[in-house]
């Protein structure tokens, strides 16, 4: 089980570094996203109710790489229904490896890149003069938060891919991405929101994984923030792979 | 279903000992499977390929790289290990579908159609590979829709149309049970034909037809009807251009059997969905 699982997630991994078109998006869009927000808003950092921080940049680090992360799932939801579309899922489920280790292998896969795109945030805010007020801690605490979110919407991503079957009906959630998003406060913080968005903020795991991994970027290692982030990402990451083997087991149901 | 991609609706079979409904896991282990479309990831070289495929089989990981480059060589495919197989031909696809399907020593090997779309070459060399395999005592599950590949590589064959196995046995028993073989002969001179037609009318076994220049005889006991017929015809004066003596195909087995056509053969009408296996 373990060796298919890890064989699987290799996989999945050169592929994704052979094929840019898999990996480019993910960062492109957050880096430009982040760009346009932190050139063009700056001064919302002067609004009332606005948290103190250093610069618009340490409070945008955390909305760009949750961005990146959701559309790392995405991304990974994709490369699984392409496998389904082209018959490679078949010979994974005609093969005597472990049912487990299929969606396993794909999740696993989805950690490792999660924590390369924190990284590249993280690399990408210190060159352009983020602080992270947490020290090494608090970059580790990031990673943390970032991979287990990313581990999550990787699952979720192959849970749409098993219900749907197809890539282009996964590709159809890219817009739901920014949507989500939005109505957390991953762009802004929930007190500055207006409503229905700022109730949806409170019930959004993304507010929690965004605020926890925000906090210590630009306001130090408190607790409480970071606990919360790490529940919710771990909370999305359970659900979303108990959701995606529930999916895996009705497709082999069906079929 | 019977590779376990597909759950049964209804009734039971067995695979290697196994009832693929109730031992799923079992019979995968016993199988090798080698699908219609050769459902290959084409980022992937070769060697990466076949050795991920061993590791899903279970294979031990110092045992994988070995066993993946003597099943590379065996379907010639040492050169091209290294490259993706989105650059690989058709024909070097299915061979190397094939070496995975191979990996862990199946005890049955299943072939969906695996010559369709393939230059000559490559499929007289996938033949050679599948007749290789019977010899060293694997069972190969064939299914085509070549008359012609079953005739060559089946030892039993069966044909299914609509669903349901309409024949089955060994090519020469499924022949053999839609008629004996005809002489066709070409004679000099056409205004011939209905005369000649009377002179060998009591030699064959079924009353001689004429179509074009053609004259077609049943030969009751084979081969050896030939000399009386072509003595019966030269004692009469009667020259002959050309003549073949034609078995019974696998076609005729199969309009026998279903009365359609293979699917692109020489019907215009479309005929229903049918297999050989």
């Amino acid at each position: 089980m373990r060796a298919s699982c890890v064989a699987l997630a290799r996989r999945a991994l050169r592929n994704a570094f052979r094929k840019p078109q898999f990996l480019a998006p993910l960062v492109l869009f957050p880096t430009l996203f982040l760009a346009v927000n932190v050139g063009g808003l700056e001064r919302t950092t002067s609004l009332e109710g606005f948290p103190e921080v250093d610069g618009f940049l340490d409070f945008q680090l955390a909305a760009a790489i949750t961005q990146s992360l959701l559309l790392g799932g995405v991304s990974a939801g994709i490369a699984a229904a392409l496998d389904i579309e082209g018959g490679f899922f078949d010979r994974l489920v005609a093969s005597p490896t472990p049912r487990l280790a299929i969606v396993l292998g794909r999740v696993l896969a989805a950690s490792v890149i999660a924590a390369l795109q924190v990284i590249y945030f993280l690399v990408l805010g210190a060159i352009f003069g983020a602080s992270i007020q947490g020290g090494v801690l608090g970059v580790l605490c990031v990673l943390a938060i970032g991979t287990v979110a990313g581990t999550g919407f990787g699952a979720l991503g192959v849970m749409i891919a098993l219900r749907a079957r197809n890539a282009s009906t996964v590709q159809g959630i890219f817009p739901l991405v920014f949507v989500v998003l939005f109505v957390s406060s991953a762009f802004f913080p929930a007190n500055l929101l207006s409503a229905p968005a700022d109730v949806i903020a409170v019930y959004n795991p993304l507010s929690y994984i965004a605020d926890g991994m925000r906090q210590p970027i630009a306001f130090g290692n408190e607790l409480a923030p970071l606990l919360e982030g790490l529940a919710a990402a771990a909370g999305v990451a359970l659900a979303a792979t108990g959701l995606s083997l529930l999916a895996l087991r009705g497709r082999l149901r069906r079929s | 279903m019977l590779v376990t991609l597909l759950r049964p609706t209804g009734g039971h079979a067995r695979v290697a000992g196994f009832d693929v409904a109730d031992q799923p896991a079992e019979v995968r282990r016993r199988i090798g499977v080698a699908l219609q479309d050769a459902a290959l990831d084409p980022l992937m070289t070769g060697s990466e390929l076949i050795e991920l495929q061993a590791t899903l089989h279970g294979i031990a990981p110092r045992k994988v790289r070995a066993r993946g480059a003597e099943l590379i060589e065996r379907v010639g495919l040492s050169q091209a290990a290294d490259r993706r197989v989105g650059t690989y031909s058709g024909g070097m696809r299915r061979r190397l579908d094939l070496a995975m399907a191979l990996i862990h020593e199946p005890e049955v090997l299943f072939l969906d159609e695996p010559t369709t779309g393939l230059d000559p070459t490559s499929r007289l060399t996938l033949w050679e590979e599948v007749r290789r395999l019977r010899d060293e005592g694997t069972t190969v599950f064939l299914t085509t829709q070549y008359l012609e590949e079953a005739d060559q590589l089946a030892d039993r064959l069966g044909i299914i149309a609509e669903g349901r196995i309409v024949a089955g046995g060994t090519p020469a028993q499924l022949k053999a049970e839609i008629g004996t073989p005809h002489l066709d002969l070409v004679l000099a001179d056409r205004s011939d034909l209905g005369a000649a037609r009377e002179v060998v009318a009591p030699l064959g076994d079924h009353r001689p037809t004429t179509e074009g220049c053609h004259l077609s005889i049943g030969l009751e006991h084979g081969a050896s009807d030939i000399a009386p017929i072509l003595r019966a015809l030269d004692d009469a004066g009667f020259a002959v251009a050309e003549l073949e003596l034609k078995q019974p195909t696998l076609d005729d087995v199969f309009l026998a059997k279903t009365g359609e056509h293979l699917e692109g053969a020489a019907e215009p009408e479309p005929a229903p969905e049918a297999e050989l296996v």
